[in-house]
């Protein structure tokens, strides 16, 4: 069932489905976009997030029940069949069981599930792995979905393209912690995510990426056109590194001269429901080619 | 040139935010108390949207160096001109060399201050309010600091007479209990319908956490219906899978201590989120202090676009007000 809720006077919130799918991403991406093209007056903000979206509207313009009579309009008339998304294929360079997100962890052992093991060795044992390298093989092994950017500027939460049964989940933290260092990769629920900045944070905490995904001077090309780099429908592959490869793509970032590995790719909704496995391996032959 | 003597507790440049950048993750900061701020650029003849300082709790001390006229607005924390006291709601002249400082808080939490020509920093995405957790935007991406030299812009768009002042019946007066209205919404099928009940009969008690991120309140603990946990949701009966936050929307972790979002918070999480401030209140929210008691009040949409469009209405009367008797 879809709900339509009005946030205040100034939001109006749709959930498409109370469960995480890609169907549901994939819907909120063909409605928000539809509804972009329409260029309607009145409309602030489009949010697509994970399986809901959300406008802002200024209601002096464009009454919320209005908007809500177009939005139901839209749910209708949009087909997946004839959706198609552009987007880039990027390889994101991950130090997993680094030292300062170790640091971190190891700080708030207290308002963690298990005091007595890491993040890592806890989420690899729910999960039902022997190993954490076992887990590190299963996030580093399919690519995500960048199914939605938000909390602070830029954060992607990714969404592993591999059948439910596959899918990793682990809990938030019991209380969330007062520190993240800046560009930790953490899980929580079924979502990778990047923390752009240093900041207050709930997921368990896997790892550093190298690289940035927010520059809030531009230095880099990648940020040549915005401060934040994720953009929702990117596909993003979680690549482990060594600790020699951190500190050369570290030096990189610092010269200015760090660019991602990325290609470009269209692909359709049914592409990849269809077939998440087939899907991801040709998508990493196609980055990598 | 407006010289920081003393920065006060946390005074930033803020004008009416920075718009159009939600989805990426980027909230609109901006003056927490919009009718206030308005109002303050009104009195000093800058355009609506004309970069102000707004004071919290504790006021600065400023020095001007040149000749110019200000309006301080918002909650009461009395302004005084090398000493002396000042009207608020009021336009003021200052001159070169005049230090501008403030008695200890009355009523309210924040004050603006506009002077005329507006607060000179660079836009940042077509903003200059300051977004202190990303470092973006106002002066330096922070907030002011002892030493800090605040260019001002070089013309008011209007010139208002000296002495104008605002009606008595549109200045606003900050209780230490208020309500505050909201819609009910979004996530609120999570809450048990008791819990929906008891979060609009308590009064919550505003903590110690309380700032341009959010207001942290104290009070019962609310429950969940229960369920399953949807897949990606997480764990917690509070969790959902991850969503946009409405500026405004209230989510209560755990059940425990609701939060309501404002100006400089995250966009999204996965927290269930169960009523919406609406903006004629969140004028309101931003002259609440720590310790003090709300309620929340539950109205309709209808209701929400009335409250909104009486809070127009007196802007425009005292856009009138000023442009018959101020010129």
């Amino acid at each position: 069932m879809i709900r339509y809720e009005y946030g205040g006077d100034e939001f109006v919130f749709v959930e498409l489905a109370e469960e995480m799918s890609l169907e549901a991403n994939f819907r909120g991406m063909a409605i928000t976009r539809k509804l972009r093209e329409r260029q309607l007056p009145g409309i602030l903000d489009i949010c697509p997030s994970n399986a809901s979206y959300m406008i802002r509207v200024d209601p002096d313009q464009l009454h919320p029940d209005a908007l809500i009579a177009e939005l139901k309009n839209l749910e209708e008339s949009v087909s997946l069949d004839d959706f198609e998304i552009s987007a880039r294929l990027v390889d994101v360079p991950v130090l997993f069981e680094d030292p300062w997100t170790h640091e971190a962890l190891m700080r708030f052992r207290e308002r963690h599930q298990d005091p007595n093991s890491t993040d890592l060795e806890y989420a690899a044992r729910i999960n039902g792995f022997k190993s954490k390298g076992e887990l590190i093989e299963a996030i580093t092994g399919f690519p995500y979905l960048v199914s939605m950017v938000g909390f602070v500027p830029g954060l992607p939460w990714c969404y592993q393209m591999v059948p439910r049964e596959q899918q990793i989940e682990v809990p938030k933290y019991v209380r969330p912690r007062t520190f993240t260092p800046e560009r930790a990769f953490g899980f929580g629920g079924a979502f990778a995510v990047i923390y752009p900045v240093q900041g207050a944070g709930g997921y368990q905490l896997f790892g550093i990426a190298a690289a940035p995904i927010y520059d809030r001077e531009q230095r880099l090309p990648d940020f040549k056109d915005a401060i934040t780099f994720p953009k929702q429908g990117d596909i993003f592959r979680y690549r482990g590194i060594t600790m020699d490869e951190y500190e050369s793509i570290r030096k990189q970032v610092e010269d200015g001269t760090f660019r991602y590995l990325t290609k470009e790719i269209t692909f359709t909704p049914d592409e990849v429901t269809e077939n998440p496995q087939r899907f991801s391996e040709n998508v990493l032959g196609r980055l990598y080619e | 040139m407006i010289h920081v003597l003393n920065p006060g507790l946390q005074t930033t440049v803020q004008d009416q935010g920075r718009i159009g950048y939600y989805e990426i993750g980027m909230p609109p900061s901006g003056a927490m108390d919009k009718y206030s701020y308005t109002i303050a650029n009104l009195l000093v003849g800058n355009d609506e949207n004309a970069a102000a300082l707004e004071i919290t709790y504790m006021g600065p001390t400023l020095e001007f160096r040149e000749n110019t006229v200000i309006a301080v607005t918002g909650g009461e924390i009395p302004p005084k001109i090398n000493g002396k006291p000042i009207p608020m709601w009021e336009t003021v002249s200052v001159a070169s060399g005049d230090q501008l400082s403030f008695d200890f808080v009355k009523q309210g939490a924040r004050v603006y201050l506009a002077v005329a020509g507006g607060v000179d920093v660079p836009a940042i995405m077509e903003s200059r309010s300051t977004y202190t957790l990303c470092g973006i935007g106002g002066f330096e991406g922070r907030a002011l600091q002892q030493g800090d030299e605040l260019r001002v812009g070089p013309v008011a768009r209007e010139s208002v007479r000296v002495g104008t002042r605002v009606p008595d019946a549109l200045i606003p007066q900050f209780a230490k209990s208020h309500e505050i209205r909201v819609v009910i919404g979004l996530c609120s099928y999570r809450l048990t319908a008791e819990s929906k009940q008891s979060f609009l009969s308590q009064e919550w008690t505003v903590t110690p956490e309380a700032n341009r991120v959010g207001y942290r309140f104290k009070g019962e603990r609310l429950g969940f219906v229960p369920r399953e946990q949807p897949f990606g949701a997480g764990s917690n009966p509070s969790n959902v899978v991850d969503l946009g936050y409405p500026i405004g929307s209230i989510q209560v972790p755990d059940g425990v201590e609701p939060i309501a979002l404002l100006n400089d918070a995250v966009t999204g999480g996965g927290y269930a989120t169960i009523a919406t401030v609406i903006s004629a209140d969140l004028n309101r929210m931003a002259q609440i202090k720590s310790n003090e008691k709300v309620r929340f009040v539950s109205v309709t949409l209808e209701e929400a676009l009335q409250a909104r469009s009486e809070v127009k209405d007196r802007i425009a009367h005292i856009k009138q007000a000023i442009a018959e008797n101020g010129r």
